[in-house]
């Protein structure tokens, strides 16, 4: 390789020949079928696709909350799908930020303890867990909302919420199934900009699903999925 | 720390469901307690025997009487300390309702055999000068608002005709387990009277008390009085004070076997009714509790979440259902005094309220943790929404 050559970044999730199937009473529908491919290091991915394409199974796949039929994904060089589930639950802590449609909040904690509950499974003091919560909350433009219920707080200010006590742990990936599918246009806008400036200035590996097309916009790369295969990309 | 503000957080976020479950734990456990205290009152006398005294009555039936001359020979009887007597008497006050316990007993041994009735000397003293004369217990007295000094007149009904007497004495117990609701006379009063009116029932006891030595020989004591009158023309049972007292319960184990199952059946019934609250409860949170896995929260995490918030409900409402068992049970221990001298809350009723809660807690906690902790993330993921 030549001396100036761009180095390659190198790729933090490797899937290789992954299949996935429910079974609906008798009948085995297959969601995806040998699906191969790698996400190189900081990248910010959309996955898209029609309804019931697997793109929300592949996502599930990867941030391990589900399990493959066959096949590896391998995040960070470590194989995944050979953990346990209690290994699998330990590594999901440390390694995956989920930012979900509906916030999925906990609707007795406020701000600040949502943010904290991930890192509630590290051995940092309550004094640290302060620092990074407080640290996490402003990233986000939240720090005079530490106080406030889910309920006091709107769609938007609840999202950025979720996106604070995704990235609290500071994981090796984010995943977002959606997260702007139950928002306005405004504030749809100030959270990819915001997943932006998370990829952007910290180097955030985001791998995110959506069905809208100017969230798509804001990835490096887009990946379309239909009946369990991709049939295109684009970057 | 942090869980148990969450699990007090959740506990309470359906107030009036939680309050409601509360309202009916609280019940079951005030009616578990009394109902506890029942059994208890039901045993109060077994409880309060003594290891060292035996009673004696006729090997045929309590209601035969044996011969006064007993006593002696009893006395001299290896191991014996004191011989006391008495006979039931089953006098009326003004009405059948007025029920109360009155025996006929020989003053100077009955008091010494049983210290745990605790009279001033004074009063003893004026009783036992006194042949129709009365000691009460101080409920009784309170009962009737009898005063030293007052004239009472019961109706026989084992022993016919009017009977006055004459209030020398006032007992109270030892402890709260100590019956304070019986009449006692004069045993001379009763056999005189009987002399004069029906001769053939005179000189004849319905059971003696014996004061052993010490708790150990009673059994050996026992059966040597049995056998001194064996042949006999009154053959005696001998048996301790405990057995005694457990022969007349036994008569009534029935009543007693079916208020245990009654019991029993009422924290049942609760422990279906907190099982449905817990149920849906987790039913409702099956997306949080998914989301705590997916955050990489472990199953012991979500079943302490569901046990915690099962057992908070259930001890709140056990604490308040303890709190209102003293105050219902001594009501109730008013209400019917006749009926049961003692009625007092024991300690192992509290234990039971509590192991019972506890019971009720957990058993309601099982089958929604199993069911959150063994559904797949996604698909408790998708019933947010």
């Amino acid at each position: 390789m030549p001396k100036n050559a761009l180095v390659e970044p190198r790729s933090i999730v490797v899937i290789r020949n992954v299949s996935k199937s429910y079974r609906r009473g008798s009948q085995t529908i297959p969601v995806l079928e040998n699906v191969s491919f790698d996400i190189a290091e900081g990248k910010f991915l959309a996955l898209m696709g029609p309804s019931g394409s697997g793109k929300s199974t592949l996502l599930n796949l990867l941030a391990g909350i589900d399990s493959v039929d066959s096949g590896s994904i391998a995040v960070g060089g470590l194989d995944i799908t050979t953990l346990s589930e209690m290994d699998l639950a330990r590594w999901r802590a440390v390694n995956v930020g989920f930012i979900f449609q509906f916030y999925n909040l906990i609707p007795v904690l406020t701000a600040f303890g949502n943010v904290e509950l991930p890192l509630l499974l590290t051995k940092l003091s309550k004094k640290q867990r302060r620092e990074h919560v407080d640290l996490a909350l402003s990233m986000v433009g939240l720090s005079d909302r530490i106080d406030h219920y889910p309920n006091q707080l709107s769609g938007g200010q609840q999202q950025r919420v979720a996106i604070a006590r995704a990235v609290v742990t500071d994981p090796t990936i984010l995943v977002a199934d959606e997260p702007t599918g139950d928002l306005d246009r405004v504030s749809a806008a100030e959270i990819l900009d915001l997943m932006g400036r998370l990829n952007k200035d910290l180097g955030k590996t985001i791998i995110m699903v959506t069905h809208d097309a100017r969230a798509a916009a804001k990835a490096h790369l887009i990946k379309q999925l239909d009946k369990g295969v991709f049939i295109d990309v684009h970057s | 720390m942090y869980i148990l503000k969450l699990i007090f957080k959740n506990a309470f976020r359906h107030k009036l469901r939680t309050w409601l479950t509360i309202l009916g734990i609280t019940i079951a456990i005030l009616a578990f307690g009394l109902l506890r205290t029942v059994i208890s009152a039901w045993y109060a006398g077994v409880e309060a025997s003594s290891a060292s005294r035996l009673v004696t009555r006729n090997s045929i039936s309590i209601i035969f009487t044996l011969p006064l001359s007993y006593k002696e020979r009893i006395r001299q009887i290896d191991g014996v300390k004191i011989v006391s007597w008495g006979n039931w008497f089953g006098g009326i006050y003004i009405d059948e309702k007025n029920f109360f316990a009155n025996f006929a007993v020989d003053p100077k041994t009955y008091f010494e055999l049983y210290p745990e009735l605790i009279i001033s000397p004074d009063q003893k003293a004026a009783f036992i000068r006194d042949r129709k004369g009365f000691v009460a217990g101080r409920k009784l007295a309170e009962r009737f608002g009898w005063k030293l000094g007052d004239s009472v007149t019961l109706r026989g009904t084992i022993f016919a005709g009017q009977w006055d007497f004459v209030m020398r004495g006032i007992y109270r117990g030892r402890d709260k387990t100590v019956d304070e609701t019986t009449f006692f006379f004069q045993w001379d009063y009763l056999n005189e009277k009987m002399k004069k009116s029906s001769p053939a029932r005179a000189d004849q006891i319905g059971f003696y008390m014996i004061g052993v030595t010490k708790p150990e020989i009673a059994a050996d004591v026992a059966v040597n009085i049995d056998k001194t009158f064996k042949n006999s023309v009154a053959e005696t049972l001998t048996e301790t004070e405990k057995a005694f007292q457990l022969g007349w319960i036994a008569m009534s184990q029935a009543i007693v076997t079916a208020i245990q199952l009654v019991s029993f059946v009422v924290i049942i019934i609760i422990m279906a009714v907190m099982a449905n609250t817990m149920a849906m409860t987790a039913r409702e949170r099956i997306g949080e509790y998914s989301i705590f896995k997916t955050l990489g929260f472990g199953g012991r995490y979500i079943a302490a979440l569901i046990f915690g918030e099962s057992l908070i409900i259930s001890m709140i409402g056990c604490a308040f259902g303890i709190a209102f068992t003293f105050p219902a049970a001594k009501s109730f221990g008013n209400a019917l005094s006749n009926f049961f001298p003692t009625f007092n809350v024991a300690t192992e009723t509290i234990y039971m309220d509590i192991a019972a809660a506890l019971l009720v807690g957990t058993v309601a906690g099982i089958f929604p943790t199993l069911r959150s902790i063994r559904i797949r993330i996604a698909d408790g993921l998708r019933r947010i929404g």
